[in-house]
């Protein structure tokens, strides 16, 4: 019994962390989807999210405003605002002017944007790390008094909804929505869809800004959850996310959900049965076995070259 | 409808079009023949403005286009069934078409929808069906029929037949009529160059990057030179 609850602890953690995974992974699967380049200043765009919500939270607090869902909220669309346009700027500035070019040009272009974005915040908000107000404390417990016990926090059950919300909201967007409909056709015959009239830098940015807009609701929640940042806050957590993405095949949008979902919970397994120190081998080994074995990623198609 | 004034076209620093002068009035068929390489869709593209001309003007319906992006162009009357279709396939039938319309309202593509399935009825048994799961001749129809949603003057197609079956290259040249008939002006590149002249009120014969020949399509066919260079003698 204690070892099921140990089990279904990890689980749970694992869920939750991998959950937020998948917000991030999103943005760089869509962007790899459209134009075949990894967005390698996704995680910073995630992380300038967080100090956004920071900022955002501290600036209310100084208000006096201490009403638990319009500080969430206002934090939120702060986050969403500042990120997206991060996003949209970093593709006009950086990757733009070089799309066309060979492959490696926009991906060194990337790294440069984000050694750029890192520093940026570290010359504005310093290097230190800051402490993250646990807005929403309390959770849920079972098992047996004097043994051990699964918890479930307020805070997981927040991450677990958001991160359903914004996958439901994405889901029928890319599905439904005219501009989601022309997010895909752009995606399959970017030549095409331009052939048809349709101007294609515009779905580019959008799918820029959507992809910025969901890793700016991780940087809130996972700012929370772990209670504080700093300017490299963003790195592992884009390197894990990018895992993810091409766990679940690199192009696919509900491969980045699973993939990121099977990260967290390999992650929380390694944690909780082995060490933490191994969490990020595991990780990062997944990455490597997936790449020798089954390089398309789980729900990846194998990549067609195009005449 | 389109004039092309002594088009220059490079493909880097090659120059694929060397000056090409082609008309296409009001209402006509007009079609261009010419053997592989010589450079039909590079001509078509340029229309598109992708690759833009390097020198010489591209006129559609009294505007000069030359300098225009493609996807200016492309929403001012004009629309393409591009070579090898080009469907997306991951989408549906209907979704395909929508994308066709992208820049209508409601009521505008549920009008031209409706008109696509009257022309291609099997298109309306397939509506849900991803595109990339039909067969060759399905997916041109499809192409032609996501080119008509924007309800365009005039329509350029490329190679409509390449790779179908006869019955469905009869049943494709027989939309190709229809269209004229509903004041669509067609212009049409083909390797089929029998039935494209035959079709066609006017022809022009491409050669390396040059016009060799301008006729009307009866001529043309009667023309000894391209009886033996495309007609198969």
């Amino acid at each position: 019994m204690q070892d099921l609850l140990y089990f279904i602890q990890q689980l749970i953690n694992g869920l939750t962390i991998g959950s937020t995974y998948a917000l991030i992974a999103i943005g760089y699967t869509m962007v790899y989807g459209i134009i075949g380049m990894i967005n390698f200043a996704h995680g910073e765009i995630y992380m300038i999210g967080a100090y956004t919500a920071l900022i955002a939270i501290t600036g209310l607090a100084a208000l006096g405003i201490a009403w638990l869902p319009l500080v969430l909220i206002v934090a939120l669309i702060c986050a969403m605002i500042v990120s997206s346009s991060m996003g949209w700027a970093v593709e006009r500035v950086a990757y733009r002017p070089v799309r066309g070019k060979h492959r490696l040009i926009p991906l060194i272009s990337a790294i440069g944007m984000s050694i750029f974005l890192q520093n940026y915040v570290h010359l504005a908000q310093g290097s230190r790390n800051i402490g993250f107000p646990a807005l929403i404390e309390g959770g849920f417990r079972f098992g047996a008094e004097d043994s051990f016990q699964t918890s479930i926090t307020y805070m997981q059950i927040t991450i677990f909804a958001t991160t359903l919300v914004c996958m439901t909201i994405l889901s029928l967007f890319i599905s439904r929505s005219r501009i989601g409909r022309a997010c895909r056709a752009v995606s399959q015959d970017l030549g095409m869809a331009n052939l048809l009239g349709i101007d294609t830098n515009r779905i580019i940015s959008a799918t820029f800004v959507i992809g910025a807009a969901l890793a700016a609701v991780a940087g809130l929640l996972l700012g929370m959850y772990y209670g504080s940042i700093d300017p490299l806050f963003g790195f592992i957590a884009g390197l894990k996310a990018f895992t993810a993405a091409v766990l679940g095949g690199i192009g696919s949008i509900p491969g980045a959900m699973l993939g990121g979902l099977i990260l967290g919970v390999a992650e929380s397994m390694t944690s909780g049965y082995l060490s933490g120190e191994y969490k990020d081998v595991v990780s990062f080994g997944l990455l490597i076995l997936i790449l020798l074995f089954k390089p398309t990623g789980l729900l990846g198609k194998p990549e067609v070259e195009k005449i | 409808m389109l004039v092309l004034e002594d088009v220059h076209t490079h493909y880097g620093k090659i120059e694929a079009l060397h000056g090409v002068s082609v008309e296409v009035k009001k209402g006509e068929i007009v079609s261009l023949i010419g053997a592989n390489g010589a450079g039909k869709t590079t001509l078509l593209m340029t229309v598109c403005g992708n690759p833009q001309a390097t020198s010489g003007r591209v006129i559609l319906q009294g505007r000069d286009i030359t300098r225009d992006m493609t996807s200016n162009i492309m929403r001012s009357g004009i629309a393409i069934v591009p070579e090898g279709r080009r469907v997306f396939s991951g989408l549906t039938v209907e979704e395909n078409l929508h994308m066709g319309g992208f820049f209508n309202t409601k009521s505008e593509i549920r009008k031209s929808q409706e008109h696509v399935y009257e022309l291609f009825p099997r298109l309306k048994e397939r509506e849900h069906q991803r595109a990339g799961t039909m067969s060759g001749g399905e997916q041109q129809m499809l192409a032609i029929g996501r080119a008509l949603m924007s309800r365009p003057n005039m329509i350029i197609l490329d190679e409509p037949s390449l790779g179908l079956a006869p019955l469905v290259i009869k049943q494709i040249f027989e939309i190709i009529g229809k269209l004229r008939e509903e004041g669509i002006t067609v212009f049409l590149v083909e390797q089929n160059a029998h039935q494209a002249l035959n079709l066609a009120d006017r022809g022009y014969v491409l050669e390396t990057g040059r016009i060799r020949l301008h006729d009307t399509g009866k001529n043309l066919l009667a023309n000894p030179d391209v009886q033996n260079a495309y007609l198969g003698g």
